[in-house]
């Protein structure tokens, strides 16, 4: 088990250094950062002063391994337009995405897994084809048109929710569905299909010739195998959830991480682009050794690896 | 005189369409291991889930009769049904390499038999699967009780299951062909181990084996199935002494049989396949396949006594022809 965990470690280390690198390279291939920097009415010479002050004229290992050997202190530089350091405007946007991330997964959790169960144990009746027919209008429904027809239909029309802004809990509520609703359709489905595989096998056959009650076969031997795969999948959806709030925290202007990014991607400010995508990438790394370590926990067989 | 178990007529239907098995008869006497043998896809399998009401969905039984102890199996709730599963009746399958649950550990899979149906601490019953186990012949059982099915052998793993059928001292063990996926070596231990536990248990066994080897070893009696029909009945000594229906014959000719067996001759077979029935199908389903059928045949076949405990579904009388070369 702690094998495990320290290979899973290792790995993480190595996919953190590839993300590291790749956002680098990507943000000095958008063009030449001091000319952006410095403005479509700026001088040539305007440009080389931007150029020294910034350290862009050294070479770019140099360039790379000081922003590799900074960062991994904790220090991301300085925002080229927040005026403030980039680990203290992440610090201050992060909690903002997490507790939306966790609002969204918890509530995608509390959905889906029942449904899928449901849909699994009446197999092949209307409800089964009610559930599967809302996946996939679910899957097929882009994310800011919900969040607009939620904004008009709970905000604007009934009133009972605020449309944008941090300042309550009730205003992580709609971008906490519309977050949720992205992974709804893929863990509902991955639910149910793994029920079905499960309640077909030898061993749930077993279950039953031993007298259990249908509800320990179903939520003790079924789910406990159904649900590894669905560990898998939430896990990697939670980092699509946080990578993939940018639209989510801009249609709502929550000022999480994922509108940091897309502002700063907007207005050319590299060291924050860089760190966002890292603190991301963190995350997702994160995430997977957890659910490696779940997985772990839920099937034996997989403790020796 | 009433059998354990008294099954009479039984039908099952799958999808209303074709029916696995068509007005089978079985008895199964007190603390008797009995052997219902037959080839692939005749409604062994099929005739042994419908006692437990285990049938895959779809899959619909009926009966005149069908009483486990004096109580009539086809009245029973789900519930009802569920209560007698695995503590008065218990059943063990074929592929014991999957019938455990991978993700739980031996232990807590017995245990929660013992706890479902006899109430108790988990403790208790954990002490009952570690003398179960044994008694079964697993070795080291206390180190058992931790470890998962995927530490375990093919062999340890059926045996868990024959320990975990016998958690709550049933009745009857429902054995669907418990060796067949096992190497010889460990099939030998099996049935030995099943023989002794009748023996010592007083426990009645409804064997099903498509392997007369088995048969000729451990059975008390024997019911012989075709085609979704209990062909022939018979105790298992006086079976192999003089067959009568003519499926039971060719099958005893496809064993070789130590002294009865001559050198250079071929050994027998049973010309053709299992045919498919349909429904409105009347008459005896052997004669497609059969060297004495003939008209009659096509008609409504009576069951004929050979003994007072033997009988068969043949128009032909007993001894109808040579018996087997000896």
């Amino acid at each position: 088990m702690l094998l495990l965990i320290a290979r899973r470690l290792g790995l993480g280390l190595l996919v953190a250094l590839t993300v590291m690198t790749l956002a680098f390279m990507l943000t000095r291939l958008s063009g030449d950062l001091a000319i952006s920097i410095a403005g479509p009415s700026a001088t040539q010479a305007d440009v080389e002063i931007i150029r020294k002050a910034y350290g862009l004229d050294r070479p770019l290992y140099v360039q790379f391994f000081s922003w590799v050997g900074r960062a991994m202190v904790g220090d991301f530089g300085q925002s080229y337009f927040f005026k403030d350091s980039v680990s203290n405007l992440i610090a201050k946007r992060l909690p903002i995405t997490l507790t939306l991330g966790l609002v969204g997964l918890s509530l995608a959790l509390i959905i889906s897994i029942p449904l899928g169960i449901l849909a699994a144990v009446r197999e092949n009746t209307w409800l089964d084809r009610g559930v599967t027919m809302f996946t996939m209008v679910g899957q097929a429904i882009p994310s800011f048109w919900l969040a607009l027809i939620l904004m008009i239909v709970l905000g604007l029309n009934l009133g009972i929710l605020p449309i944008s802004g941090t300042g309550t809990w009730q205003h992580f509520v709609m971008p906490g569905i519309v977050l949720a609703f992205t992974a709804i359709p893929a863990l509902t489905r991955l639910t149910r299909s793994g029920m079905i595989e499960a309640m077909a096998s030898d061993y749930i056959r077993t279950a039953r010739a031993k007298g259990l009650s249908r509800a320990r076969i179903i939520f003790k031997h079924a789910l406990r195998n159904a649900a590894i795969p669905v560990v898998s999948i939430a896990a990697v959806q939670l980092g699509f959830m946080l990578g993939g709030s940018i639209v989510i925290e801009t249609v709502f202007a929550l000022h999480g991480v994922g509108y940091l990014g897309w502002e700063s991607i907007a207005k050319n400010d590299f060291p924050v682009v860089q760190a966002v995508v890292l603190v991301l990438a963190a995350i997702y790394i994160g995430l997977t050794l957890l659910s490696d370590i779940l997985n772990a926990l839920l099937d034996p067989r997989l403790r020796t690896g | 005189m009433s059998a354990l178990l008294d099954i009479e007529d039984l039908e099952v239907m799958f999808g209303g369409r074709s029916a696995a098995v068509r007005g089978a008869s079985l008895q199964v006497e007190k603390g008797e291991t009995h052997c219902l043998v037959g080839e692939s896809g005749c409604g062994k399998s099929v005739t042994a889930l419908s006692i437990m009401n285990l049938l895959a969905r779809g899959g619909r039984r009926s009966a005149k009769r069908m009483s486990f102890a004096g109580t009539d199996l086809l009245s029973l709730s789900d519930r009802e049904m569920a209560r007698l599963r695995g503590n008065r009746i218990s059943m063990i399958f074929q592929e014991p390499m999957t019938s455990l649950n991978p993700a739980f550990t031996i232990g807590s899979q017995m245990a929660e038999v013992l706890t479902r149906h006899k109430g108790g601490s988990r403790t208790a019953a954990l002490e009952r699967a570690v003398e179960l186990m044994g008694r079964v012949g697993i070795t080291a059982p206390e180190m058992r009780l931790g470890q998962f099915p995927h530490q375990l052998s093919g062999g340890l793993r059926q045996r868990v299951m024959i320990a975990m059928a016998l958690m709550c001292d049933p009745e009857l063990l429902v054995a669907d062909e418990p060796t067949t996926a096992l190497d010889v070596t460990v099939q030998a231990q099996i049935l030995r181990l099943l023989a002794t536990l009748k023996r010592e248990l007083g426990l009645a066994i409804l064997l099903i084996t498509h392997d007369l080897g088995i048969v000729a070893r451990v059975a008390d009696r024997v019911s012989v199935m075709y085609a979704g029909e209990v062909v022939e009945r018979a105790p298992t000594a006086e079976l192999f002494r003089s067959p009568q229906h003519p499926y039971t014959r060719g099958l005893l000719s496809c064993v070789p049989v130590p002294g009865r067996v001559q050198r250079d001759r071929p050994l027998g077979s049973i010309p053709g396949v299992v045919p498919a029935i349909g429904p409105g199908f009347a008459g005896c389903a052997f004669r497609s396949r059969c060297s004495h059928a003939d008209a009659s045949c096509e008609r409504e076949i009576p069951r004929r006594q050979a003994g007072s405990a033997h009988d068969y579904l043949c128009r032909l009388a007993p001894q109808f022809s040579e018996p087997q070369p000896a």
